[in-house]
């Protein structure tokens, strides 16, 4: 098996690269630059700009020069945040989203998983459809509307709990967290629910039942194990996305984390910061789907890795 | 037992510690300031925005600063004195200047400085600020080395600057932190990362103490500041807070004392309920529309561009949909120029009504109607502002002109690009001063202004007036001369103004010291809070 993730971790290397190629292309085609601004610079200030950024080179030259740097681990200096290296500021905010988007699939993990359980097996009764409607709520209720309602409750109305800001409280932390669990617990508790119906019904579990084991040993040794696969599918991607941040949450709850980067970087043309946390994302995703590969072979008797 | 003694002496010690850093604390006071974006860059020869300013006016000091209610007086230099011919100004810096180390701030200190701030390796975009000052502009184009500034050594305490041309807003533009010293042993020894909490060594009311970026950035009092004794805030924490709403709840739930700005649909709740916080005063910057002189009609007929101009109702628009008592603009240079009179467009003095029969007659006249109606585009950059407000005038054009308006929206670098390559009919744009003159506004227009001489516009006229100005030493004939510019260029119309700024913001009635003025800058030395 560890043959297999080393020989997976070789080929993503080819992937990178060309993540990192169709990145540094696309992104040098959008029209304008990172220092085009209503306030105009005169032509000989932007010379001296660009002169310094390299970018009056032309672009083959900048992108054999980009990957000469990158394979050296630089990452170049911020076009917007001049101040701070890109690796200073992937660094800087990925603790931040880490904690917060760790907490907040751990719990929706442990609460998804439980409540679709729950709702499987009692299939078709009120807890059931009660359950289910709250979750296709969930779903439905986007993160730009239910954070601020939660500040406007807990934060201006009640006085709980602070609005914003990071690091000075714990308590600075609930409300992101709650914001990031309840649509992830809506969508792990469905997913649950629906794969362990199926489960319920196959062979295995059959006879399981049939060679007199107690219901609950055939429902957490047996059946959850299978049908845990499809969770595990949609953890994959969805621990990556959630822990490089959200700018949603980040920005209403006024936290450092990386999620924003995202998107602000690739508005404000910051190249260097765009290919940083591209990159940066690529290589999360092939962990954790090499991850999933991995924990699918503990889960299911039929995959084996040799 | 001696165990035992020394064991309850380091207990009352460290109890007494506690102590005394809990009284410490709470003598403490914490300044909470709202100040949207992160700063792009706190090198205060590369920066460029406001948030970024509100920071670095704080950490340091250049020979004039701005005083609370926003005018220039002197800072590093106590005095200064002007050649009769105005051309040299030698300034005499004050014997208890410091950097945050201690070290005393020399004349060498500023001519460094001013050096760095032009010498093209900085990549300044704000280095054509410093134009007036001779030579500064072929050093910024390369052509000449920067150690021919026009900036001298008297001795370590007197510094003498030699301008191009006499240069009457001089003073104001030493308000301005591009002018302003860096600490040129920091600068370096830790090249781009200077401003940073540890290596920064500034000498202003404050030093930084912690940058977390899109957190805080955290300033302590400077005991090495000469006005440290009447410094009353020890600590400043500045926010960057891009989301507007965000901001303005958490100032409701009392973790900001002041905020950036106010979110424009909140500014008549705010007005409303919390009148003693809310805070509303006039911002130097215009809101306008720009034609495109090169593209007819509306480029090449002044009146058709009047008519358009005639038909926006002012008035309506702040009210319904900017909101944010906004002075409705019929000129370009805003109102508030020291020694500069305000003036505006013949039809500021017209009613609505009148302006709406004149626009109509014009339309008519050059052949428009219902069967041939005046086609405009209108593009802006991607915001439900500037959205709101377009549609707005589309619909008086519409109702009064039976103008078909279309438009267009791009993301905002798009937007720029499309703006630059002049490929637009109408643009909307804005501009905010940076220092207390005309010129700063009128300088746009001038037909060598390049690309940032939006319409396209060359009055030969224009440009002899601003021309002379820019050499004129006598202030009153030198305003004259600015006043009849911009006169002449309300009357060609390449832009539509619309309105003059106000700048909203949110300050708690526990805070002194936040006076209204026009740039809208707020040093956190002059602020106090109860």
């Amino acid at each position: 098996m560890l043959s297999y993730a080393i020989r997976r971790l070789f080929g993503a290397v080819p992937t990178l690269l060309l993540l990192v190629a169709v990145a540094f292309f696309m992104m040098r085609l959008a029209p304008g630059g990172p220092f085009d601004k209503e306030r105009k610079v005169p032509a000989e200030v932007l010379a001296n700009l660009e002169k310094a950024y390299h970018l009056d080179e032309p672009l083959i030259a900048q992108f054999v020069r980009y990957l000469g740097n990158v394979l050296r681990g630089d990452f170049g200096p911020s076009f917007k945040y001049k101040d701070f290296s890109v690796t200073e500021l992937i660094w800087g905010g990925f603790p931040t989203s880490l904690t917060l988007g760790g907490t907040a699939i751990l719990l929706a993990g442990v609460i998804g998983i439980t409540l679709g359980i729950f709702a499987a097996l009692r299939q078709n009764t009120m807890v059931d459809y009660v359950l289910m409607a709250s979750a296709m709520t969930g779903i439905a209720l986007p993160n730009f509307v239910v954070a601020p309602l939660l500040t406007l409750v807990f934060g201006l109305w009640l006085s709980w709990l602070p609005v914003g800001g990071w690091g000075d409280s714990w308590t600075q932390g609930i409300l992101p967290i709650v914001a990031l669990t309840l649509p992830e617990i809506a969508a792990i508790a469905r997913l649950t629910r629906a794969s362990m119906i199926e489960t319920l019904r196959s062979n295995y579990v059959r006879t399981a039942r049939a060679k007199g084991l107690p219901e609950r040993v055939a429902i957490l040794r047996h059946a959850l194990k299978g049908a845990l696969l499809p969770v595990i599918s949609y953890l994959g991607p969805a621990v990556a996305g959630i822990i490089t941040g959200s700018i949603i949450i980040e920005q209403i709850f006024s936290i450092p984390g990386i999620g924003r980067y995202f998107v602000q970087a690739s508005l404000n043309r910051d190249y260097t910061l765009v290919m940083g946390v591209t990159i940066f994302y690529g290589v999360i995703i092939i962990l954790f789907n090499l991850a999933v590969d991995l924990i699918y072979g503990f889960l299911d008797p039929k995959v084996r890795y040799d | 037992m001696r165990q035992a003694f020394k064991r309850l002496g380091a207990a009352m010690l460290a109890g007494a510690l506690i102590l005394g850093t809990a009284v410490a604390a709470n003598a403490e006071t914490v300044l909470h300031r709202g100040n949207g974006a992160e700063p792009e860059t706190l090198d205060l020869h590369k920066s460029t925005g406001v948030p970024e300013a509100n920071i670095i006016y704080d950490l340091h000091e250049g020979l004039v600063v701005f005083s609370a209610d926003g005018l220039p007086v002197p800072g590093v230099a106590e005095s200064w004195d002007v050649s009769d011919d105005g051309m040299t100004y030698t300034f005499h810096l004050r014997a208890d200047a410091k950097w945050s180390n201690g070290a005393p701030v020399t004349a060498g200190d500023f001519v460094f400085s001013l050096r760095r701030a032009v010498d093209p390796a900085t990549g300044s975009e704000y280095a054509p600020t410093l134009a007036p000052i001779m030579n500064a502009e072929d050093i910024i184009a390369g052509t000449t080395p920067p150690d021919q500034l026009g900036a001298a050594v008297v001795d370590s305490r007197t510094l003498k600057l030699t301008l191009k041309a006499p240069t009457p807003y001089f003073i104001g533009l030493m308000a301005h932190h591009i002018s302003w010293p860096v600490h040129k042993a920091t600068v370096q020894k830790f090249g781009d990362e200077w401003t940073r909490p540890g290596n920064s060594v500034t000498n202003g009311a404050y030093v930084i103490s912690e940058w977390v970026p899109q957190s805080k950035i955290v300033a302590k009092k400077n005991p090495n500041f000469h006005d440290a004794a009447n410094v009353t805030i020890d600590t400043i924490v500045y926010y960057p807070t891009e989301d507007i709403d965000e901001e303005f709840k958490r100032f409701r739930a009392g973790e900001l004392d002041m905020t950036y700005t106010v979110p424009t649909d909140k500014v008549k709740w705010a007005a409303k309920n919390m009148p003693k916080e809310y805070r509303n005063s006039s911002y130097f910057g215009t809101y306008y529309y720009v034609v495109n002189l090169t593209r007819e009609p509306l480029g090449t007929d002044v009146k058709l561009r009047r008519a358009l101009a005639l038909a926006i109702d002012r008035d309506k628009l702040v009210d319904k949909i900017t909101q944010g008592g906004e002075q409705p603009a019929y000129a370009w240079v805003p109102p508030g120029v020291a020694g500069y009179d305000y003036q505006q467009a013949d039809f500021a003095a017209m009613t609505q009504a009148e302006r709406d029969a004149e626009a109509k007659k014009i339309l008519a006249e050059a052949g428009y109607g219902p069967e041939n109606p005046l086609k405009v585009e209108v593009l802006h950059n991607t915001s439900e502002r500037h959205r709101r407000i377009a549609i707005a005038i589309a619909s008086m054009w519409k109702k009064t002109l039976g103008v078909d308006m279309t438009l267009t929206n791009q993301e905002w670098k798009v937007y720029m690009e499309t703006r630059d390559a002049k490929q637009f009919q109408v643009v909307r744009a804005a501009w905010i001063g940076d220092y207390m003159d005309a010129v700063n506004f009128l300088d746009l227009f001038i037909s060598t202004a390049g690309v940032r001489n939006d319409p396209g516009y060359t009055n030969p006229k224009f440009d002899e007036l601003m021309a002379a100005a820019g050499v004129n030493p006598d202030p009153a004939a030198r305003a004259d001369q600015l006043e009849e510019a911009e006169r002449i260029f309300l009357a060609d119309l390449p832009i539509i103004p619309i309105y003059h700024y106000r700048n909203t913001t949110m300050v708690s009635t526990k805070i002194q010291g936040v006076i209204e003025n026009v740039l809208g800058f707020h040093l956190s030395r002059y602020i106090s809070k109860s």
